[in-house]
């Protein structure tokens, strides 16, 4: 099989439509619907269960799609999985590397099972070893590396066949802050050199970083779009109130105040465009039945909550 | 973007060469594999010396020599494909069922490194009782070789066909005990397996029956045959020819093989890592 050399842009998308996926009687996703472009970083956000782990197995390949359709760099992943494996680096969130084998064997390993040999291995395998900054621990058995010298190790596998498309499956698990900028720095390098780079994360500072993201809860895509548009649909702050009596005060807002509230946990929730007045006309109406009143620029958590009415946890 | 060609062969070939890296550097693989048989041997050789006389006068250490020999290639396969489990469980195997190159690899990769090793190990262990003269060197060794590699290659299936569809080697040991120690110890290496008319009793000859439809009795008898070919063990119970054993025993290599295969096409949940 040759896989195809296709340098459009549009051989570096994905396009997922109507996607479901069972296991038995839970059904994992329930109709997912997305597009992420070339060269960009899109983040899979959503809390454990969410359904983000299937999309990324399906993406993968691993498992078979079941109903909807699914495009990965041109090809439809039902009926050219093994041209549309060709084109994908994937990085596990459980390491893949075997522990016994030192870093270069471990990237030989990689490397026959995507027809690289002979000089263009021997070529490309330095050129992933030194992006990776792996060129002197190249020799090393990989159990005997660090969390984050290992992830570097899987990413230089996930690049050494060129792929279009880059996978990673919660790639910060288990690496320290500074492991984690590397990692980042890294998928922007990938990023800028025309590579897609598709994450899975139920961090949302790691969510942050990414161009775009899509929160996905209870196997549904609930919002999609960068960081900073989603975070400016909740306005330019949100105050949240802590009352003796929520009913109560949720009353007083809505009714008195004519303001919309979401009630999270016990406290009241209102986005507002104009905080700093709002704030003492709230104190002035509840008075002593406040207990506290914080105001804050919304976070991706607060989008999860405005959509879901849910914490994210 | 470059154009690259994945080649199942190549990935079979690269497992298969991990196989053996893994090997040597497992060592206590190295020395269970052939110390285990040899302890067997030699023990149950020696303690059992005297109250056994088999077909040409032979003693229990030269009767017991091909089930040994058998016993190296089974634990060794055994130990090979449990690292299928091993290789789910750590990570591994995900990386490899995503790659361009199918499935057949995985299968042709573990089987062909797992054998080779089998095979090398009791090939070892043959030199060894060839140079210490348990046995008398002569041409019917090729045949010993080959027969071997028939043995080596179908244990390996067999333990793919356990080791795929589990998750944990708990199971497996589990399995293995339930399972392939019975189908070695009825294979006709610790006892001669009685002839319908020999006057054993009903228990024996049920036992004989079960011993007659264990695939692994075919080359063990030949084993016997190949190693002593000076022997005439058709007086001594069940002696199948040799063209029945090797047919039973390429039989089994190649249904065994077919049924992993079978196993491990398509997606199952088994694939995945929760």
């Amino acid at each position: 099989m040759i896989l195809p050399a296709d340098s459009s842009r549009d051989a570096a998308t994905i396009r997922c439509r109507d996607v479901h996926h069972r296991y038995g009687d839970h059904e994992a996703l329930r109709g997912v619907d997305l597009e992420i472009d070339r060269g960009e970083i899109f983040a899979l956000l959503g809390p454990n269960g969410s359904g983000k782990t299937t999309l990324f197995r399906l993406l993968s390949t691993l498992v078979p799609v079941q109903r909807g359709s699914i495009e990965v760099a041109g090809l439809d992943v039902a009926t050219s999985s093994l041209a549309v494996r060709g084109r994908i680096g994937i990085v596990f969130q459980s390491p893949s590397l075997d522990k016994k084998l030192s870093v270069d064997e471990n990237i030989a390993c990689q490397a026959a099972l995507y027809g690289l040999s002979g000089g263009r291995l021997a070529a490309r395998r330095d050129e992933v070893l030194a992006q990776m900054k792996l060129t002197d621990r190249r020799g090393e058995i990989c159990e005997k590396l660090s969390g984050g010298l290992k992830r570097r190790v899987e990413l230089a596998k996930g690049l050494l066949h060129r792929p279009r498309v880059m996978l990673l499956d919660e790639p910060s698990t288990g690496l320290d802050p500074a492991a984690r900028i590397d990692l980042w720095q890294t998928l922007r390098t990938m990023a800028d050199q025309g590579i897609t780079v598709v994450l899975t994360t139920h961090l949302l500072e790691e969510a942050e970083k990414a161009d775009r993201l899509a929160i996905m809860f209870r196997g549904r895509l609930i919002a999609d779009g960068t960081p900073g548009s989603l975070r400016g649909e909740l306005g330019d702050a949100l105050i949240t109130v802590s009352a003796v009596d929520p009913d109560e005060a949720e009353k007083v807002l809505r009714d008195e105040l004519g303001l919309d509230t979401q009630r999270v946990s016990g406290q009241l929730r209102v986005r507002a465009e104009n905080a700093a007045s709002l704030v003492p006309r709230i104190a002035d109406r509840l008075g002593s039945r406040v207990e506290s009143i914080t105001v804050g620029r919304p976070g991706l958590e607060d989008v999860f909550i405005a959509k879901t009415g849910y914490r994210f946890d | 973007m470059a154009e690259y060609r994945p080649s199942g062969t190549a990935a079979a070939w690269m497992l298969a060469k991990r196989e053996w890296i893994r090997f040597f550097r497992q060592r206590n693989r190295v020395i269970s594999a052939v110390v285990q048989p040899l302890l067997f041997w030699l023990l149950f050789g020696t303690g059992l010396q005297g109250s056994f006389v088999g077909a040409g006068d032979q003693n229990f250490m030269e009767y017991f020599l091909p089930g040994t020999i058998a016993l190296i290639v089974l634990f060794t396969a055994i130990f090979a494909t449990i690292s299928v489990i091993e290789d789910r469980r750590e990570g591994f195997m995900q990386s490899v069922l995503v790659a361009p190159v199918g499935r057949w690899p995985v299968l042709a990769g573990k089987v062909l490194g797992g054998s080779t090793i089998a095979w090398v190990q009791a090939v070892v262990f043959l030199a060894l009782v060839y140079l210490f003269g348990a046995a008398s060197l002569s041409t019917s060794v090729f045949g010993v070789l080959a027969l071997l590699a028939v043995v080596a290659i179908t244990m390996c299936s067999l333990g793919m066909i356990v080791a795929w569809p589990m998750d944990s080697t708990q199971g497996f040991h589990a399995i293995m005990m339930l399972g392939l120690m019975p189908m070695w110890l009825l294979s006709g290496t610790f006892f001669p397996i009685p002839a319908w008319d020999s006057g054993a009793g009903g228990g024996q000859l049920a036992l004989g029956g079960l011993m007659r439809a264990n695939p692994l009795t075919y080359p063990v008898v030949e084993l016997r045959r190949l190693l002593y070919p000076a022997v005439d063990f058709s007086a001594s119970g069940f002696a199948p020819s040799s063209p029945i054993c090797w047919s039973v025993s390429l039989a089994f290599m190649v249904i065994t093989t077919l049924i992993a295969w079978s196993l491990m096409r398509g997606h199952r949940r088994a694939d995945l890592i929760s």
